[in-house]
């Protein structure tokens, strides 16, 4: 694998800020996006511009060819079962908002919910207000003291009978991986509803939602190389077809009358009002891009990198870093001793070095972690060992201007 | 921002930031370190807040990182006590208040904030961005005096 050549597909990377190259570290956050996905979006705009589904034109008839075609490729791609179990959103947090929503007739007083305590805030607060309106309860999957989710305490919950257990895959703020496998099947079997939140993970690890026999899972476009504004919404066919739709409008009705109104069948049921079309063939785009790559090399080019990340932030000294750290993807927490994150943060940006700083929209976990915040190093197929060395080297800057 | 109690009126009058002393350190800089160092010597400058003012009627809308901001208008001007956990911020919020406290109305209104920081060398540092709570704080300084 050509990695210098794969980089060079990515536009925003060839920049310099304030003087430095610029150093993008915050691919957790969204990735950079490659030339054929700005292409792609561009061309449709250029030469299809027509809503879907809709006009007996012909630029509406391309525009729906290419919007349904991505919904075939994300089929494949995640190895979803029939094409009717994607759905379209604009993101995550949709995504786990549909759900939360769609669930509330099938939700009764004293039913739980068990959420990750790792969970950002999309997996948390959606189960919360679910939990408002229907008098369900929810209780967090305790974390062991490296931040692993604590088996042992989720298989006491378990013993509870929850009605919908919500994890992630990979954890947002830490990189932490979970068993998720295991996890799954262990909630399946206590007879729960399970939500995957594989926001991080996706564009990292092949995902096949058959062989995870979870009921959803979620992920984001801008987190895979893809645009922003998109997202996938994966259901088990025979619980998504049970939701009650979040949004109604548009694409969602059969027919309306003003006496009664009946809803379309799946996808369509839950894809109110006209989608993000452009985003959905840049998406599209976006798995054509990872679908051409050796998964393999990449798995293990980032594994290395992510490696020597925390070898040389160990070696920094007066580091802290967050989690288990030996079983990672994608991304690296740490302080650098009692600093504050946003200090060591403004300082990395002067170096034209891009690390996210902050809470990580997951408050309860630097709760638990009983931190304020820190700083998070995220790798893309696009990081190098160059941008490695340059982060430490800025880092080292840090130090010395603080400590 | 309602705030049912905040500093005394001393606190307020006690901050002093003289910009013929302060700013011409910002123009001497020869780089961004030199920079960023009086930045942070300057967040020195403002006394830490007490804890139970620490509140979160206080906060500034739009920090990820804490910050805290109270106003006093004494005789037609408007004084500011602030503060914040992270040492930059801290020290970019003195600078801020070396423009604005002690100030009429009528000088905070015609302050242009973000020009400020450009010609302190500090482009950039004032974006609507939530991990830094700088524009939030000169956006609420702005409203105090309105």
């Amino acid at each position: 694998m050509d990695f210098p050549q794969l980089r060079a597909q990515f536009p925003t990377l060839e920049q310099t800020l304030a003087g430095y190259p610029l150093c993008y570290l915050d691919t957790a956050a969204t990735s950079q996006k490659p030339k054929q996905v700005i292409v792609a979006m561009s061309r449709y705009y250029e030469t299809d511009n027509a809503n879907v589904h809709r006009a007996a034109h012909q630029l509406s008839s391309r525009a729906t060819s290419q919007y349904e075609a991505v919904r075939d490729s994300l089929t494949d791609f995640i190895h979803a079962k029939r094409r009717e179990e994607i759905i379209f959103t604009h993101g995550t947090t949709e995504s786990i908002n549909m759900v939360a929503h769609g669930l509330i007739e099938q939700i009764k007083t004293g039913d739980l919910i068990l959420i990750d305590t790792a969970a950002h805030h999309a997996n948390i607060v959606p189960w919360q207000e679910l939990a408002k309106r229907t008098g369900a309860i929810i209780k967090p999957i305790p974390l062991t003291d490296e931040c692993r989710l604590d088996e042992a305490a989720f298989d006491a919950l378990l013993q509870e009978k929850p009605a919908i257990v919500a994890l992630s895959h990979v954890s947002n703020a830490l990189g932490t991986l979970n068993p998720i496998n295991v996890l799954v099947a262990r909630a399946k079997q206590a007879g729960a509803i399970t939500l995957v939140d594989g926001a991080q993970a996706i564009a990292h690890l092949e995902v096949n939602v058959q062989e995870l026999d979870c009921d959803f899972y979620v992920f984001s476009g801008h987190k895979m190389y893809g645009p922003t504004g998109i997202g996938v919404l994966y259901g088990r066919f025979e619980i998504l077809d049970t939701l009650t739709p979040l949004m109604t409008g548009g694409e969602m009705i059969k027919s309306v009358s003003f006496e009664a109104t009946q809803f379309n069948i799946l996808p369509n049921r839950l894809e109110a009002g006209t989608p993000p079309i452009a985003e959905v063939i840049g998406l599209g785009a976006a798995i054509d891009f990872i679908n051409a790559l050796p998964r393999a090399d990449i798995a293990k080019q980032e594994a290395e990198l992510l490696n020597y990340l925390q070898t040389r932030l160990k070696q920094l000294g007066d580091i802290t870093l967050y989690g288990a750290n030996d079983n990672n993807i994608g991304a690296v927490a740490f302080n650098l001793a009692d600093e504050h994150h946003q200090d060591v943060g403004i300082l990395l940006d002067q170096q034209g070095i891009a690390v996210r700083c902050g809470h990580h929209c997951a408050m309860p976990l630097m709760q638990s972690l009983g931190i304020k915040g820190c700083c998070r190093a995220s790798l893309g197929i696009y990081s190098s060992k160059e941008d490695i060395d340059r982060f430490i080297d800025a880092l080292a800057s840090v130090k010395e201007m603080l400590l | 921002m309602s705030q049912v109690s905040q500093p005394s009126q001393e606190t307020f009058l006690a901050l002093k930031l003289d910009s013929n002393e302060i700013l011409p350190l910002f123009e001497q800089a020869s780089n961004w370190q030199e920079r960023y160092r009086q930045i942070m010597l300057l967040g020195k400058a403002l006394p830490k807040l007490d804890e139970a003012y620490r509140i979160e009627s206080a906060q500034v809308r739009g920090c990820e990182n804490t910050a805290w901001l109270y106003h006093s208008a004494i005789e037609d001007k408007h004084y500011f006590v602030a503060d914040s956990d992270a040492r930059i911020v801290k020290g970019l919020i003195a600078l801020l208040l070396t423009a604005c406290h002690g100030k009429t109305s009528d000088e905070i209104a015609s302050f242009d904030i973000e020009g400020y920081f450009d010609m302190l060398g500090l482009t950039g540092q004032l974006s609507p961005s939530r991990t830094n709570g700088l524009f939030a704080l000169a956006k609420a300084i702005k409203a105090f005096a309105v």
